[in-house]
């Protein structure tokens, strides 16, 4: 009941998404999603999931109205957190969010309507940061990442890029925190592609746990063999990410160390510009289906 | 006659809306409609057939194991492979599923379904030394009650100490279902979307301290479902019991089985499962599943109609966008020409019917404590019962598959790429029964099809008219207070839908939906 309290808004749009990115963030472990969304995530400041369709008790035009209302009166004092693509071909009509006027309201119109009065964006997954595989080819939805539509519609509001397909939810809760302390992060404090550096400074390759093997010209020629996955399609060597030190799922485990390899999902090339994901990178070409 | 239109309908996965035309307080007409189309099938086409099990685990990020496995069964088949995957590597396989499908029947309960029974804000007045409870308590005085306000209001029933319960248990139940994926992940890397289920078995290898790690969090789980999951079902079943009267829908299940207890009939359709395979309605006999019988109709959708009642290895979707009768994004599967439901429920009957003494005894024992009879199974909290029961069935299923790896042994067999094949994988998801096929040609995929769990439940009126699952189950329900139509969301949250699988293949037209709205 402390009254010094400063609530902080985040209204979650979930777009062209598999709800894959969310469902990562409730694995959160310390702080859990618990701690994230009821406590004071950091002391004296807590975040108010005004609107969020997965979790939210609300449903239809009761739950949007909540969203609408706080774009509405606390124009650059909320968080836009988006997932999944946005579809833009034939005018969104691939994907709504709710009706205005009996009228369907694209995903395209809600990211718009949401993000341009939003102190800041971030997107959520590769979807939501690169188009991702919605955007694969053919991209039969002419699905886009948040950046690249805000920048089409000449809105210049900062978009923050947490890839991963899922992202780990240390990279989410991280940044939220450091959003929380610190305000946004300055652009040396982002990588080229708007990701913050702590998660996304190194290649999966350079930490690999199986980089010994590589470097001594040992490498697994099935699943399940020890050796360097690099033959298998590993695409650790171009994709950058923490997970090889940071570990999965409260760190019992990650992709490379499953012997299933990287796929390269936190990259602006996934999926088309690292697959066949099973052959190695060396031999891709040029997307499959282009 | 008035309408209610729910959109988005929350607390599920992806993106739905229900319409329901409502005369004299009963629902006389029901429209569910995805809203979203991202395409999946067309993206698969002339990809390399090994990466569709990690393109098509991005269906769903919450069933997405369920997909990673549909797909690969899809792919041993293609592959000559059905038979001959390594016991190691079918028990890990199922060892992953069933910790993914535990955890994801609690999800569902306690944080999808749960808020339509449960008051969170009546923990306001608590007064005892919990510490979650009094860590929700300073969140309510605080006053910024997102996410759970605003909310449909008027029937919340539960007494003050069964809601604190709940609300207690919705917090642990955060953490149990997050060392479930612990568990999954490791075996499979991470979750969500796996990195070790492959065509050919497993990349991942078991060890002795894996087992044991994943004996306790198995051990965990299996605690809350029979300490906490079940009692809290048969608590909320108990105060709501008139919900065992609405919802009943159409009657008729169907499941394909999951869990493969063996590896050596490459028939997926007759090898033995935990859950049986089969088809069953309110008479209770079980018949079995043929696969040929499958055919997705279009008549009420949006696709050209003389691709309709076409199997799924032979389908098509070429859109129609101007066509008048159409008023759904998805297509609508049949079996044997007729609407049948998929989920927790039909596993739970389809395998009761074919005689499983575990199975019988949970059911029997849940519907005595409630002196009902079976056709009680066919309502909302028989949804719920039915997914919890299964929940428990697979969790102690799971201590005995461990034991049986075989530490360090192969859970993969190479094989070759075909240039030429058809495959098929068949297994019951979370939400039911998962289908994937695929065609392959030049080593590439020339065709991939989905038909998975919600299209059957949320799907459309087919080329008789009928109604689908889920608009069977609305259609007749007294809604007390239209303007909080628990009854609505209550029924359609009992199918658990999973949207984001159920239209990745539908083509969309937004501004049609106008057409049938009557204000």
């Amino acid at each position: 009941m402390d009254s010094k309290t400063k609530e902080y808004p985040v209204i979650w749009l979930q777009c062209a998404t598999c709800t894959g990115c969310l469902i990562s963030i409730l694995n959160s472990v310390s702080p859990t999603i618990k701690n994230i969304l009821i406590d004071e995530v950091i002391p004296g400041k807590h975040v108010s999931l005004r609107f969020n369709a997965t979790v939210m008790a609300g449903a239809g035009d009761l739950a949007l109205a909540i969203a609408e209302e706080t774009v509405r009166k606390q124009k650059g004092g909320y968080l836009l957190i988006v997932d999944g693509a946005i579809p833009t071909a034939k005018n969104g009509i691939y994907g709504s969010i709710g009706e205005k006027n009996h009228q369907p309201v694209s995903m395209v119109e809600r990211v718009v309507e949401f993000g341009k009065d939003a102190l800041a964006v971030v997107a959520m997954g590769t979807c939501a940061t690169f188009g991702g595989i919605p955007a694969a080819a053919p991209n039969p939805t002419g699905c886009q990442g948040v950046k690249e539509l805000l920048e089409s519609k000449g809105i210049d509001t900062p978009v923050i890029n947490i890839s991963g397909c899922p992202p780990h939810p240390d990279w989410f809760v991280g940044t939220l925190a450091s959003i929380l302390l610190s305000g946004l992060p300055a652009v040396d404090q982002l990588d080229d592609f708007g990701r913050p550096l702590p998660f996304y400074g190194k290649l999966i390759h350079e930490n690999c746990q199986r980089r010994a093997y590589f470097d001594e010209g040992k490498f697994a020629r099935k699943h399940g063999d020890p050796g360097c996955l690099y033959e298998l399609g590993c695409k650790g060597p171009i994709t950058y990410a923490d997970c090889p030190t940071r570990l999965w799922n409260t760190g019992v485990n990650w992709c490379v160390g499953s012997g299933g390899g990287c796929h390269g999902c936190t990259q602006p090339e996934f999926p088309d510009l690292v697959s066949p994901l099973y052959v190695k990178t060396i031999e891709i070409e040029t997307a499959p289906n282009k | 006659m008035g309408k209610i239109i729910i959109d988005p309908i929350t607390r599920i996965e992806g993106h739905l809306k229900i319409e329901c035309t409502v005369e004299n307080g009963v629902i006389k007409e029901a429209h569910s409609s995805g809203m979203l189309f991202r395409g999946f099938e067309i993206i698969l086409r002339g990809r390399d057939p090994r990466d569709a099990q990690i393109i098509t685990q991005r269906i769903c990020g919450v069933c997405n194991l369920c997909h990673a496995m549909a797909s690969t069964l899809n792919l041993d088949s293609a592959f000559g492979l059905a038979d001959k995957i390594p016991d190691n590597g079918r028990i890990l396989r199922n060892l992953a599923a069933g910790l993914h499908v535990v955890q994801d029947h609690i999800l569902h309960f306690y944080h999808l379904a749960a808020l339509d029974y449960v008051d969170v804000t009546k923990v306001a007045k608590y007064e005892g030394s919990d510490a979650d409870l009094n860590s929700i308590k300073a969140f309510i005085g605080r006053g910024e009650l997102g996410p759970f306000v605003p909310r449909y209001e008027g029937d919340y029933r539960l007494s003050d100490d069964l809601d604190r319960a709940a609300v207690s248990h919705y917090v642990k139940a955060l953490e149990i279902r997050r060392k479930g994926h612990e568990a999954v992940a490791m075996l499979t890397g991470r979750i969500p979307h796996t990195a070790s289920i492959v065509p050919g078995g497993m990349s991942e290898i078991p060890t002795v301290d894996k087992i044991a790690s994943i004996l306790w969090r198995l051990n965990e789980l299996r605690s809350f479902v029979d300490n906490v999951y079940i009692p809290d079902v048969l608590a909320v079943a108990g105060v709501y019991a008139d919900y065992f009267e609405v919802g009943a829908g159409c009657k008729n299940l169907l499941s394909y089985g999951a869990y493969d207890l063996e590896g050596k009939n490459p028939d997926y359709t007759r090898r033995r499962r935990l859950f049986q395979q089969g088809t069953i309605s309110a008479d209770l006999k079980l018949q079995p599943l043929d696969l040929s019988k499958i055919t997705e109709e279009v008549r009420h959708s949006w696709y050209e109609s003389n691709t309709s009642k076409l199997h799924p290895t032979a389908g098509k979707t070429v859109p129609a966008d101007e066509k008048g009768g159409a008023y759904s994004w998805l297509k609508a599967p049949r079996y044997d020409g007729r609407v049948y439901e998929v989920g927790p429920l039909a596993q739970m009957v389809t395998t009761y019917a074919g005689g499983n003494s575990m199975v019988k005894s949970l059911v029997d024992s849940t519907l005595a404590h409630f002196k009902a009879t079976p056709a009680a199974l066919f309502s909302v909290l028989g949804r719920h019962a039915a997914r919890a029961l299964a929940a428990k069935y697979i969790a102690d299923s799971m201590g005995e598959w461990l034991l049986q790896l075989q530490p360090g042994e192969p859970t993969f067999v190479p094989y070759e790429l075909p240039e030429e094949a058809k495959g098929v994988g068949i297994i019951d998801a979370a939400r039911g029964a998962l289908g994937h096929w695929v065609e392959i040609k030049d080593k590439k995929i020339a065709n991939y099809q989905c038909v998975v769990p919600t299209t059957w439940n949320a799907s459309p009126r087919d080329d008789s008219g009928t109604p689908g699952a889920i608009e069977q189950a609305l259609i007749g329900t007294r809604v007390k207070d239209e303007a909080n139509p628990f009854e609505i969301v209550r029924i359609v949250r009992s199918f658990d839908p999973c949207i984001a699988c159920a239209v990745h293949l539908i083509t969309p037209k937004g501004s049609e939906l106008g057409r049938f709205r009557i204000f």
